[in-house]
């Protein structure tokens, strides 16, 4: 029994018939061509594959694609504007917070989260607030350095938009 | 890895859920936030011909004051509970264990009364509620029954919740002032517990009035740790009192040996936890 289901990927709405059985990762990398959301494990547990649910962070490969009917989802595809990477993008790529990339789309979705809950996090608050995303490369210490600055840079364009008068 | 294939509903009312499962038996699964049920799926350890989502039954879900009870609806995510001031005050160590569930993804999804039925052993949300003593609201065809945490878990992976059955709500009675903590032991950040204490106690001016301990993956459920109770009585709040009164925390338990341990060093770890954890609760 195929259901049809509705679901508004960064900023775009897509309506389909999905079997209830496909996962929420497989109908953004497989229907919608949302490719850089990733598949990292088999348990749940690399975080490779998260991305925003209505805002908040979740592991797409732990969701079915028809538990997202009605809702909002935001991927790291929808997070450049014009060309122009999102400061949190810019920070991974100037601390060197990558080395094979294959974590990094989940690990700046769970960085946007962090940001989202604490916008000054902590060394400490970051580090706990990515304990569901795995990397095998870097060792995790490029990671923090990034979020930290990509924090303060969200915080600091929110403070030039303020001053703008936006 | 891809489920195999099923039919999908998704009812609005827990009317609608009960009638859903009454039609499909035991070919129907109950999916709740997912977290455990989807990757049952995924390895096809389950494979049921209707999935039976509560997701959109918003009548499940939130945290009411009921006078001298909480009441928290099953479909409630950890994340809303962790968020709770209600929860922080009246029931702290639910509060202190649900804040080391998992990950932050999963604590977005994941759901406290999905957590109760799946009753994993090494899962860290039973020993906080075995400690409250609360009692578990179980909705069926016939209507309304509720269980005392202490019947609900009846072996593993097994609940008080039969066919065809719905868990509701969980009533928690208040305890204001008591202190609570949850100390989990684990090699790595994000991993379920090897061993885990809830503790939850009321101090009278430097010495235990009462005690309830709550122990995580000792046994095939999560358990209460009753002599250590009746030890904690009176008990001045000092590391040497308590750590003697918690001594007995292992005795009569079949703690698991696996991967992480073997039974006897959880049987070692034990006391131990259980002193740390109850120093933590009366604040000492
Ligand atoms: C990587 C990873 C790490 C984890 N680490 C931990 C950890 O450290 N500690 C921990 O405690 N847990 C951990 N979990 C499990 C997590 O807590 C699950 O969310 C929880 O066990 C299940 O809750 P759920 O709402 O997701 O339920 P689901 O997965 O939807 O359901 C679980 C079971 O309960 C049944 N069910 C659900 N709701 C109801 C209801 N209202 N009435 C009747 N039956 C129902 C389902 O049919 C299913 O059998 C982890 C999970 C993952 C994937
Ligand atoms: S692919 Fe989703 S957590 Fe690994
Ligand atoms: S950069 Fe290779 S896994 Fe993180």
């Amino acid at each position: 029994m195929m259901t049809r289901i509705s679901v508004t990927v960064d900023g775009s709405t897509y309506s389909d018939e999905v079997e209830p059985r496909m996962l929420l990762v497989h109908y953004l990398r497989e229907v919608v061509g949302k490719v850089g959301t990733v598949i990292g494990c088999d348990t749940s547990n690399c975080g490779a594959c998260t991305v925003h649910l209505d805002g908040v962070s979740v592991k797409s490969c732990n969701l079915l694609a028809v538990q997202a009917d009605g809702h909002e989802v935001s991927t790291i595809e929808g997070l450049a504007r014009d060309g122009v990477l999102h400061p949190m993008q810019e920070a991974f790529r100037a601390c060197h917070a990558l080395q094979c990339g294959y974590c990094t789309p989940g690990m700046i979705m769970q960085s946007l989260d962090v940001v989202r809950e604490n916008p000054t996090p902590s060394e400490e608050e970051i580090r706990k607030g990515l304990e569901g995303n795995l990397c095998r490369c870097t060792g995790y210490h490029n990671i923090v350095r990034a979020v930290e600055q990509g924090a303060a840079a969200m915080a600091g364009s929110r403070t030039a938009d303020v001053m703008a008068g936006e | 890895m891809i489920p195999a294939a099923f039919d999908y509903l998704a009812p609005t009312s827990v009317e609608d859920a009960l009638a859903a499962l009454a039609e499909h038996g035991d070919e129907a699964k109950v999916l709740g936030g997912g977290q455990s049920l989807l990757p049952v799926l995924r390895m096809r350890l389950g494979d049921p011909s209707v999935v039976v989502d509560l997701g959109r039954i918003d009548a499940l879900r939130g945290i009411t004051d009921d006078g001298d009870h909480l009441v928290i609806g099953a479909m409630t995510a950890y994340v809303d509970l962790i968020a709770s001031e209600a929860v922080r005050e009246h029931a702290t160590v639910l509060t202190k264990a649900v804040e080391e569930v998992a990950d932050p993804q999963i604590r977005h999804r994941g759901t406290v009364g999905g957590a109760l039925v799946h009753a994993d052993p090494a899962g860290d949300v039973a020993a906080p509620i075995l400690a409250l003593e609360a009692q578990l609201v179980i909705t069926g065809p016939g209507g309304e029954r509720t269980v005392p945490a202490s019947d609900f878990f009846t072996g593993l992976f097994e609940t008080a919740v039969g066919d065809g059955e719905l868990l509701t709500s969980i009533r928690i009675p208040k305890h204001t002032g008591w202190g609570g903590h949850y100390e989990k032991f684990v090699r790595v950040v994000h991993q379920w517990s090897i061993v885990a204490v809830a503790a939850t106690v009321r101090t009278e001016g430097g010495t235990i009035a009462e005690a309830r301990i709550g122990l995580t993956n000792m046994g095939l459920t999560a358990l209460r740790a009753r002599s250590v109770e009746q030890a904690l009585v009176g008990c001045e709040v000092s590391e040497a009192a308590i750590g003697a009164a918690c001594a007995s925390a292992a005795d009569g338990t079949e703690p698991p040996s696996d991967l992480n341990g073997s039974a006897d060093y959880r049987r070692a770890l034990a006391p131990v936890l259980t002193r740390r954890a109850v120093l933590a609760a009366a604040g000492g």
